[in-house]
């Protein structure tokens, strides 16, 4: 079984290649899986009609109770004849309904075969969640099928609708498959079946009755029943072979096989009966009654699909024994006469070029075959015996007339099964007759001969048709076993040709007789129709509700996505505003007990009062480098306060780090107007004020609750013996950062040398400018010279040359590339501070990094102060100065700390030790006595390489790059 | 565990600051504004630790609980270095949008705008399409034959019996 599946999606995905080879003619080859499978499946019957049937399971994912369950069983093997049988003839058919240059062909024909095989999983599967899976499938492919004509806006609209519809009500029959498999404790079909009686006892729970509704929805969307009928004639918008197999034979009958599926099992429920018999019949009356007004051939088949699928629902859904086998007998009927009918209308349309009756006339003079054909079928969904339509119509009429007399219900079955077939008489004639007769006032279509091989399908299929009407006893052999599931009765019925003289008999002849009286008077008929009030068209209510819910998003999209960023935060932060009060009011915890001076730092009042002047002066600043002074000036005050708290390693970092950020402040900075943008006024200011006063108190507020929430010791207690007997130092931050913590070090770094990255991208805008030019490639005087426009003070141009006659030495009397600097550049006492200077902050910055395992410093502080160096040197110098300063390219040094990390992080594991191991390592060493080593220290080296990377690649691209692009400009 | 009101005080108004500044238009003043933003949050973190003691360098014959809380020193350690690389590329950004555009505000999203001024009326979706009889376009097709007395919208089913 599993096999046969996966041929059908292997050959599906080789398809294309064949139709290159072959043209259209592939699509015989493709026929060919299904005919085989077809023949695999007849040597199944005895094993599938076995009582145990016949089953393949594969394990998928059990957690989720999935698993690959296939079950074959009389009504998956009834169903298995429709899909594969149907689906062989129509491949066929598509071999000459097709032109030779048509495109796209190769897709359409893997689409239509792989639909074959999904159908065959989809009545296979034995497993709701795999059911739905196929299900789903089935949805996605018809979209594709439906939409085959792409440039046709009416054949992408059909096809977008019917996926829309029929997602719909599966993701509505989802929620009701896993509600069915929850109560039940399984979702094995047999399991879920088995449990169902038990389950609706005592009316069944609110849960089950939702499941059943839910899942019912989803056959009803599936199978085209009122109130989604409308995607169906819509879908006609597909190509002919398309309709004959999706939309008569296999897919629409996907909800009728859910509902025969579960029927032994569920009908019981009374939620069921409603949603079956009212929507069932409702539809089946709709679709006769439109079927009977539309003028083009395949719209009136559409329709009275439409009717017919209803009609099935009820037969199927009714829950006895007569009207299941009379169901299944329908089912297979109408799959042969429909799919007939559909490709004789492939075929009308194909040789004269319309299926519209007002312009067909005399073709069954031009084509007999084809006529007899359609007549045959026509007859047989009309009721005329000795077809399969008459055959299976009896049954079902016998197993309403035997319900009919339990109850008033029954009653209303009956007559309105009565009513839609005499619609049905009514349409098959009014199809016979717009398709082939010839009408008075119209010339005779043109219609070229039918070649054999093009008729071949639905010839078959209709001689499937009057074999089954002449002999039904196979047929009634198949389905019985099926049938017999809903108990036994006290009588069981049969699929007959002739029952003798029944009630049924005389029903069908009067169906008849009443079906011609309404074929005959259909002038005054229509002439009727139109005077009725028209009630609302389905296609329009669904368009309407699609416009509506347009709008709505565009509405809601419009109000809330407005592209502005005030907008946003302004939404964000009052939201987390008062959602954190909420939760402040409603949790009430209590705040904490506060203390104004700490008696460890009461210096800290000072230097928050400085921390605080500075952020209130940067929120008022308007010109841009005094805001910048002022955040830095908050930054430092911060600093200090690190420092009476007790955190020399953050007071160390948080001043470098202000000083490398108010550096590349300046140099970013220095392109951009001196002042500020006008702070914006009004309303928005005041709404600025509010949130970011509620946003500080808010603040405070949760600080207060949640220290006061702290009743647990920190666990930061044990940190001090930690670092110091497993890390090897004494300086606890240090080592939480490059041994307790090193993951989220390392994952910092990485971030570092992300950000490095960002900017140099950002600034580089041609190349990446990874190698800094040596000093020896610029000219003296080179860098920054200022132009001598007429706006400069006569006094300045003095300076100016004065300047120039002194200092243009060409040797390098400092710094290496102080002479390519321009004269009015150069500051010679910066550049002997520098050259002062420079190596002391390298030789400090390695010592922070080495002694930082001990006492204040590591790789953050060391790195930083590198960075700093450099930066002296490029302020000095200008940018060959920094060229010449760096070793090596910001990248290597990225690249070089996070390996570096990385194999700190990796080594101990080739040891057999864990990641981010340490170990101390004891040594003694001529001069320096005995060495205590951390290996944590190697990963505090790649930190210090990050670090320094990221200063670097801050400077060259902030300054030198920016340098070049002024000069340039 | 009680805290220290001054420095909640503090990271309270270096909040509101943040904030204010974060709304505003002007690039450079964002940008402060997260900077305040993240001075404030160190602050927070800091107040954690609770008062202040001795730094956390290991010695004999301190207690443990003797040191001011190292574990939120070391968050705040990695925040400041995170607030460094954040600020280079938001400066870097300010930088090339000064560079390419002249500009150095937060600007509206157009597109966003574009979206919401939109009409809902789509032509793939609401334009009406004529009902089609036939899938074999006739200019393509030369098996077909209009005959000319055959007019379409003429001839109803009605009286042609």
């Amino acid at each position: 079984m599993l096999i046969i599946l996966v041929l059908h999606f292997v050959v599906a995905l080789v398809a294309p290649v064949g139709f290159r080879w072959l043209g259209r003619n592939a699509f015989y080859v493709l026929a060919l899986v299904p005919a085989g499978s077809f023949l695999w499946l007849l040597t199944q019957h005895d094993g599938a009609y076995s009582p145990g049937a016949i089953e393949r399971n594969v394990q998928w994912i059990p957690q989720l109770g999935l698993s690959l369950d296939f079950r074959l069983d009389p009504l998956s093997w009834v169903m298995c004849l429709l899909v594969l049988g149907v689906g062989a003839l129509v491949l066929a058919y598509c071999a000459r309904y097709f032109k030779k240059r048509d495109a796209g062909l190769g897709a359409f024909g893997a689409e239509l075969l792989a639909f074959a095989g999904v159908m065959f999983g989809l009545v296979t599967a034995n497993n709701l969640l795999l059911m739905y899976i196929f299900w789903e499938l089935t949805s996605v492919l018809s979209y594709l099928l439906i939409g085959y004509s792409r440039h046709r806006l009416a054949a992408r609209r059909a096809a977008l609708q019917a996926l829309v519809v029929t997602t719909l009500g599966g993701l509505a029959m989802l929620v009701g498959l896993i509600l069915l498999g929850v109560s039940a404790g399984s979702y094995r079909l047999t399991d879920v079946l088995a449990k169902g009686p038990e389950l609706l006892g005592n009316g069944g729970g609110l849960m089950i009755n939702t499941a059943i509704v839910l899942v019912l929805m989803g056959a009803v969307s599936k199978s085209a029943l009122f109130p989604f009928h409308f995607w169906l004639p819509g879908a006609m918008a597909a190509p002919t072979p398309v309709s004959a197999y999706l939309h008569a034979a296999a897919m629409v009958k996907a909800g009728v096989y859910l509902v025969a599926r579960l029927a032994p099992g569920y009908s019981a429920s009374s939620y069921w009966q409603w949603c079956v018999l009212v929507l069932g019949l409702g539809t089946m009356l709709l679709g006769g009654w439109r079927a009977l007004r539309e003028h083009d051939l395949k719209l009136i088949l559409a329709y009275g699909t439409v009717s017919q699928l209803g009609f099935l629902t009820v037969m199927v859904g009714l829950g006895t024994q007569a009207a299941a086998l009379a169901g299944l007998a329908l089912l297979l009927a109408h799959g042969l006469f429909k799919a007939t009918l559909f490709l004789v209308v492939g075929i009308i349309d194909h040789q004269t070029g319309t299926r519209d009756i007002r312009l067909l006339s005399g073709v069954f003079s031009s084509a007999p075959v084809l006529g007899v054909v359609a007549l045959v079928a026509a007859a047989s969904m009309a009721g005329i015996p000795p077809l399969a339509g008459f055959v299976a119509k009896e049954s079902a009429l016998d197993a309403l007339l035997g319900n009919a007399g339990n109850s008033a219900v029954g009653v209303m079955a009956l007559t309105a099964v009565v009513l839609g077939s005499v619609l049905t008489f009514a349409y098959s004639a009014r199809f016979i007759w717009g398709g082939f007769a010839p009408k008075s006032g119209i010339s005779t279509t043109n219609f070229k001969p039918v070649p054999l091989t093009f008729l071949a399908a639905p010839l078959v299929l209709s001689v499937g048709s009057v074999v089954y009407g002449c002999w039904p006893g196979a047929v009634d052999g198949w389905l019985a076993p099926y049938a017999a599931q809903f108990g036994p009765q006290e009588e069981s019925s049969h699929v007959a040709l002739w029952h003798g003289l029944t009630p049924a008999l005389g029903l069908s002849g009067a169906i008849i007789v009443a079906g011609i009286v309404l074929f005959v008077s259909r002038t005054a008929v229509g002439t009727a129709m139109d005077r009725l009030p028209q009630g609302p068209n389905a296609d329009s209510v669904y368009r309407r509700v699609v416009a509506v819910l347009d709008d709505v998003a565009i509405a809601v999209t419009g109000r809330t996505q407005r592209g502005s960023l005030f907008f946003y935060l302004a939404v964000i932060l009052s939201t987390s505003i008062v959602l954190a009060w909420l939760a402040i009011l409603w949790g009430g915890q209590p705040l904490a007990k506060v203390y104004v001076i700490d008696p460890g730092s009461p210096v800290q009042l000072l230097a928050g009062a400085v921390t605080v002047a500075g952020g209130l002066a940067a929120a008022r600043a308007n010109k841009r480098f005094l805001a910048v002074l002022m955040v830095s000036v908050s930054g430092y005050g911060i600093a200090l306060i690190f420092a009476l708290q007790g955190a020399p390693d953050l007071a160390l970092t948080q001043m470098l780090v202000e000083t490398v950020v108010l550096i590349a402040f300046v140099l970013a900075m220095r392109t951009l107007p001196a002042r500020l943008r006008e702070r914006t006024a009004g309303t928005r200011r005041a709404i600025r004020i509010v949130i970011g006063v509620a946003f500080g108190i808010t603040m405070v507020v949760v600080a207060l609750t949640a220290m006061a929430g702290r009743t647990a010791v920190p666990i930061s207690t044990a940190f001090a013996q930690l670092a110091y007997q497993d890390g090897g130092g004494a300086n606890i931050v240090n080592v939480t950062l490059v041994d307790i913590r090193a993951w989220d070090t390392f994952g910092e770094i990485s971030v570092l040398a992300i950000a490095a990255t960002g900017v140099a991208s950002l600034i580089f805008v041609r190349g990446r400018g990874d190698r800094l030019q040596p000093a020896s490639t610029a000219p003296t005087g080179s860098v920054g010279r200022t132009e001598q426009s007429p706006g400069h003070q006569h006094r300045d141009i003095a300076t100016l040359e004065l300047s120039r006659r002194f200092a243009t030495a060409d040797s390098d009397a400092w710094l290496v590339g102080g002479r390519t600097l321009a004269p009015e550049r150069r500051s010679i006492i910066f550049e002997v501070a520098t050259r002062l200077v420079f190596h002391s902050m390298i030789i400090f910055s390695v010592y922070l990094l080495l002694a930082g395992h001990n006492s204040p410093g590591g790789g953050f502080a060391g790195g930083l102060m590198a960075g700093l160096a450099l930066a002296i040197r490029y302020l000095a110098g200008g940018r060959f100065e920094l060229g010449e300063a760096a070793p090596v390219r910001a990248g290597v040094m990225l690249g070089g700390g996070l390996g570096l990390a990385a194999l700190t992080a990796l080594f101990p594991l080739l040891l057999g030790g864990d990641v981010f191991q340490s170990a101390i390592l004891h040594f003694t060493l001529p001069v320096f006595g005995d060495i205590k080593f951390a290996t944590a220290t190697f990963f505090d080296i790649g930190v210090y390489l990050v670090v320094v990377g990221l200063v670097l690649d801050i400077l060259r691209s902030l300054g030198a790059e920016v340098d070049s692009q002024q000069e340039a400009s | 565990m009680s805290a220290n009101l001054t420095l909640l005080v503090v990271m309270g108004v270096l909040y509101a600051c943040g904030i204010y500044l974060l709304l505003e238009r002007s690039l450079t003043r964002v940008l402060l504004g997260l900077m305040l933003l993240t001075n404030a949050t160190n602050i927070l973190l800091l107040t954690t630790g609770g008062y202040a003691g001795l730094a956390p360098l290991v010695a004999k014959d301190i207690p443990a609980d003797a040191y001011n809380d190292p574990l939120p020193q070391a968050l705040i350690l990695t925040s400041i270095v995170i607030s460094l690389a954040v600020t280079a590329v938001m400066l870097g950004l300010i930088y090339r949008s000064w560079q390419l555009g002249r500009v150095d505000e937060v600007q509206d999203d157009a597109e966003d705008k574009r979206v919401a001024e939109q009409h809902g009326f789509d032509v793939e979706d609401d334009s009406h399409v004529a009902a089609e009889t036939t899938e074999f376009v006739p200019q393509e097709d030369e098996s077909v034959t209009q005959d000319d007395g055959a007019q379409p919208g003429l001839f109803d089913d009605e009286g042609t019996s």
